[in-house]
């Protein structure tokens, strides 16, 4: 059975602004199984961000195969990306991006709105199983307002997994939270990847990173270090600890 | 995404900014209102004026003596008395669509009564001429045939003269003067108001004008005939009959008519036509405001767009296709117009009913023009509301989640 999840060859992206030619991404060879917990870091300005939008198929490659979950994503429509990001990956964004005066239970359950493959789904009770799994069974008619900064990521995490995708995709997840929070956040991501769901995590933070199995660091558009976390840290005894 | 969440989503949006959105609507809901009012108030001036018209007689037809040339000097309308009572009997005779036909024999003179006297128009005419005018006595009988025959001096009379001459007590039966000859009166006509050019209909007394033209004033110059048809469809090929019958007995080969038939359809239609055009114009100078409104929807949902941006980006990002989008801030336009057009009739209905109660008109708001007017304004908040949604769905949307 095939168990990879993302496989690029060579892909590369080049921005043009006026006469400039920008080379985000110069070519990238990257694969990630089923189960991985990957950790891509990099400074900014490496290429990590736009590595991330082509992997979320956010965006296209210039030249280079995207191949994700067994789909050739090269050349595809604007309304089949939106159809695979829809289906395959769960986005967790650094500033939660949550709709705003929207409940939790309404967040979560926009993208099974958006799912044309015409599966009939209980929405509502798919939505608050989602945000059972990230612990707020409680918070189910908040509203992000009024809810804290951890507690809305965690609505988006839930929003991520209520899919099912074949990988979550997570940008600097806790790049607006503080340490007990992060931890609160890189605890949920290592119970859901013992669970089996594939992470992809950008940070540039080394201490985040160490939450991951393994670390790819980007620099100058290239992968420069593909490596095994030696020394993995866990969030669980890591909050225990601080308590 | 299914209907149902569309409205959902779009209502969900409009309720979060709900004074933007009422601020948005007010354009649409003043130009319904308007609309409405003013396509109202034009049909309650129109079936006023229609009421008006009838009043004078249903399907009438006025005959008079034309102008005539003599050696190429026109003496004007009326100078010649061209009209006979033979004219009357041919045409009551000959005619097939003719129903009703009666003579109208005017003069004036000073009326004496047991409560006073009176200078007021005396009308010789015939029996039919209450068919004609479609006249009812409200006490007492019009004269009949018989009388006319007879040349009997009896008087039906209008109301004016019966409050000026009997006050208070029931004119039948009771004797007034006209000139110097006694008159019984035999009944009292109803009401009709003022004429359409102002002057008092009630201030008349009928007499059979056998009567008038051998006891009051004493010549067979007719000014005027009236005649009526059946049904109002009749009223050209009577009035074709008419001209040729009186065309034959006046001896008339060349055209040159000394007579003229009109009828009151004429003046009923171009009546209608010219509030038809007023209804018209103040209506389009109404929906001048429908589009001001729509213009401030696309304004708005341009803010909104903006504003809207990240949310936007999130949805994309999560899976919504550019259609999805599009779709959203459609339905969010359409409901605004439609919502905008609701509150619009209602003001429009309640306007309307304001007017007719302080003018008395009948306005009417047809179910046919609420129909349109909701119909229209979800058009314009569509045909306005489409630019910004394409905006919105064309956005990239990497860009549009980094927006701030």
């Amino acid at each position: 059975m095939n168990d990879i999840v993302i496989q690029t060859e060579a892909i590369t992206k080049t921005y043009v602004s006026g006469t400039n030619e920008v080379q985000a991404v110069r070519g990238i060879d990257l694969t990630v199984r089923k189960g991985e917990f990957v950790a891509i870091m990099g400074a900014s300005g490496s290429g990590k961000s736009t590595l991330m939008n082509l992997l979320g198929c956010l965006d296209s490659p210039t030249s280079g195969s995207y191949e994700l979950d067994a789909v050739r994503t090269e050349g595809l429509e604007k309304n089949e990306l939106a159809a695979i990001r829809n289906q395959k990956i769960g986005f967790v964004f650094q500033g939660f991006n949550l709709l705003p005066r929207t409940t939790a239970i309404e967040n979560v359950e926009l993208p099974l709105l958006y799912d044309r493959s015409g599966k009939k789904r209980d929405t509502r009770a798919l939505a608050t199983a989602a945000l059972e799994r990230v612990g707020l069974a409680d918070r189910l008619e908040h509203q992000p307002s009024e809810l804290s900064g951890g507690q809305q990521q965690r609505v988006a995490i839930a929003r991520a997994l209520v899919t099912e995708p074949a990988l979550v995709l997570a940008d600097e997840p806790t790049g607006n939270l503080d340490t007990r929070t992060s931890m609160e956040v890189m605890k949920l991501f290592q119970e859901l990847n013992e669970q089996g769901i594939t992470i992809v995590l950008v940070t540039h933070e080394p201490d985040i990173a160490a939450y991951a199995k393994r670390i790819v660091e980007v620099r100058d558009g290239k992968i420069r270090l593909d490596h095994e976390v030696i020394n993995r840290r866990n969030a669980a005894v890591d909050l225990q600890e601080a308590a | 995404m299914k209907t149902k969440t569309l409205l959902k989503v779009a209502t969900q949006s409009i309720q979060k900014n709900k004074l933007r959105a009422t601020l948005t609507m007010l354009g649409i809901i003043i130009g319904v209102a308007a609309v409405i009012v003013m396509v109202a108030v034009g049909y309650g001036a129109r079936s006023r004026i229609k009421d008006q018209i009838n009043n004078l007689g249903t399907n009438m037809i006025v005959i008079t003596p034309g102008a005539q040339n003599t050696s190429g000097v026109s003496q004007g309308a009326q100078a010649f008395a061209n009209l006979k009572l033979d004219d009357i009997d041919k045409i009551r005779r000959e005619s097939q669509y003719v129903s009703a036909i009666s003579p109208v024999v005017v003069s004036r003179s000073q009326v004496l009564g047991p409560q006073g006297n009176w200078r007021t128009t005396i009308n010789g005419v015939d029996p039919d001429f209450q068919t004609i005018r479609n006249w009812e006595t409200q006490s007492g009988t019009f004269f009949s045939e018989d009388d006319v025959r007879a040349g009997r001096t009896v008087a039906v009379i209008g109301q004016t003269v019966a409050n000026q001459l009997f006050s208070d007590s029931d004119p039948v039966g009771q004797t007034l003067q006209i000139g110097k000859v006694p008159f019984t009166v035999m009944g009292e006509l109803t009401s009709k108001g003022q004429t359409a050019s102002g002057s008092d209909s009630d201030d008349v007394i009928l007499v059979p004008y056998t009567t008038a033209t051998t006891r009051l004033s004493g010549r067979q110059f007719i000014p005027q005939i009236l005649a009526s048809t059946s049904s109002e469809q009749d009223i050209p090929a009577a009035q074709n009959e008419i001209k040729s019958i009186l065309e034959e007995s006046h001896k008339i080969t060349d055209g040159n008519d000394d007579f003229t038939v009109r009828n009151q359809t004429d003046l009923a239609q171009a009546a209608t036509s010219s509030t038809q055009v007023m209804t018209l114009l103040m209506a389009s100078i109404a929906s001048i405001s429908l589009l001001v409104g729509g213009i401030g929807i696309m304004n708005i949902m341009l803010v909104s767009v903006t504003e809207r941006t990240r949310e936007i980006g999130i949805r994309l990002a999560i899976g919504a296709r550019g259609g999805d989008v599009l779709t959203q801030f459609l339905v969010e336009a359409l409901v605004m117009g439609i919502a905008g057009g609701l509150a619009g009739l209602m003001f429009g209905v309640a306007g309307a009913k304001l007017v007719g109660h302080f003018t008395g008109w009948e306005t009417v708001v047809s179910p046919l023009i609420m129909l349109i007017s909701i119909g229209f304004s979800g058009a314009v908040g569509v045909f306005f509301g489409y630019y910004p949604a394409r905006k919105a769905a064309a956005l990239n949307p990497i860009q549009a989640l980094r927006y701030e």
